[in-house]
């Protein structure tokens, strides 16, 4: 077929184009990512027994901020990278102050502490099993987010799929906090952030292929 | 004619294609075409059989993915994106040795240059038309290559009309993916 065939078939019978499909495509997604986290965490680890006592805590709300900030700065960049030739811009800040900020608290924590307090600070009770947790209810959202992210063309795959699969592992982390037990800084400085990059990694290794259109 | 008058008209003529004007799309397109074959052939001169078949695989993308783009972005940063993604995936997928001479950064030179002499393409689309599903196939002939209107080949296929548009949509999506196997 000739180029000008192929331009005269591409331009026959148009019809005009919707608007808003990366807010319909993230509007499915993102939903689907929440609610699938929730259930697999309430289903597989179960909510933790003491959330009626912790929610009065300023500690809890504390740490819940903590993916939540991730969130959105992670939603920011991917909503910018899922497209043609956009730039990540505001999202980086977002995405890395709650981290430096974590950063800092367990810096605190960790200095203050007697000697034989600090090692368990960060280890806690589940160091082990954390950021794994956070990785199994990473999965429904990340293969949500990757499809909406893949029907946007994006360009810079490999970030794409990076900032998409830490999207889906801070979502995670936001239903792992109705779980998990720990509360201090020090263990979410290390463990909380090594779940949320187990599927960021993934997702810049097999984004390329997941990705490509 | 500068690179940013190239925008400006090429942006509005776009951006009426967008709201389902077919002639001010199809305007487009040939211009387009001719932007990037001149932008392939500068920048991959020593693979010039294979610029044709890259204009054609970068105007499918850029159809396909047409409702990404922001009427608030310059189209160029867009196109350019489009077509530097597609240029970098021909050089993975057919595992070249050559690399690029010049670097793909500077964005403002994809409507930089004209060329009119198109080449011969080595794949033929049309002929991977016949590789889609009937539906798929039917409709994009009766739509797009017959100049039926959707209603008619609505009657003609037996499918709805929305079927009718969602079928050109995949199939044209499954198009460019052939495209992309076939090197």
């Amino acid at each position: 077929m000739r180029t000008d065939d192929l331009v005269g078939l591409l331009s026959t019978g148009i019809t005009p184009v919707k608007g808003g499909t990366a807010a319909r495509r993230f509007g499915i997604a993102l939903p689907l990512a929440v609610i699938g986290a929730t259930i697999l965490m309430a289903a597989v680890f179960g909510i933790r027994p003491d959330l009626g006592a912790v929610v009065k805590t300023a500690i809890f709300w504390e740490k819940l901020a903590f993916p939540l900030c991730v969130v959105v700065g992670a939603l920011v960049a991917t909503l910018r990278l899922a497209r043609p030739g956009a730039r990540v811009g505001a999202g980086w800040p977002v995405m890395a102050t709650p981290v430096v900020i974590v950063w800092i608290a367990a810096t605190v924590v960790v200095v203050s502490a007697a000697p034989q307090y600090r090692l368990p600070a960060i280890l806690g009770q589940s160091w082990r099993t954390c950021p794994f947790n956070i990785l199994l209810l990473s999965v429904p959202g990340f293969i949500a987010i990757f499809w909406a992210v893949k029907g946007l063309a994006p360009t810079r795959l490999r970030l794409a799929a990076t900032i998409s699969g830490l999207l889906a592992s801070s979502t995670a982390t936001v239903a792992y906090c109705f779980h998990c037990p720990e509360m201090s800084p020090a263990f979410w400085s290390i463990w909380y952030v090594a779940g949320m990059l187990l599927p960021a990694v993934l997702g810049a290794v097999l984004g390329p292929k997941l990705l490509r259109w | 004619m500068t690179v940013y008058s190239a925008e400006e008209r090429l942006r509005t003529l776009f951006v009426a294609g967008l709201a389902g004007n077919a002639s001010e799309y199809r305007a487009f397109l040939s211009e387009l075409t001719r932007h990037l074959r001149g932008f392939l052939r500068k920048r991959i001169p020593h693979l010039q059989d294979d610029v044709e078949d890259l204009v054609q695989e970068i105007l499918l993308a850029v159809h396909n993915a047409r409702h990404t783009y922001r009427p608030d972005e310059p189209l160029t940063a867009w196109v350019h994106a489009i077509a530097r993604y597609k240029l970098m995936d021909f050089f993975r997928t057919r595992a070249r040795r050559e690399s690029l001479h010049t670097p793909l950064d500077e964005h403002d030179d994809i409507f930089a240059e004209v060329d009119d002499e198109p080449a011969d393409a080595r794949r033929d689309i049309g002929k991977l038309l016949d590789h889609l599903p009937d539906k798929q196939r039917l409709s994009i002939v009766h739509v797009k290559l017959q100049g039926l209107s959707v209603a008619e080949a609505s009657r003609l296929t037996g499918l709805s009309e929305s079927a009718v548009k969602v079928s050109i949509h995949r199939g044209l999506k499954a198009l460019a993916t052939y495209v992309r196997r076939i090197a």
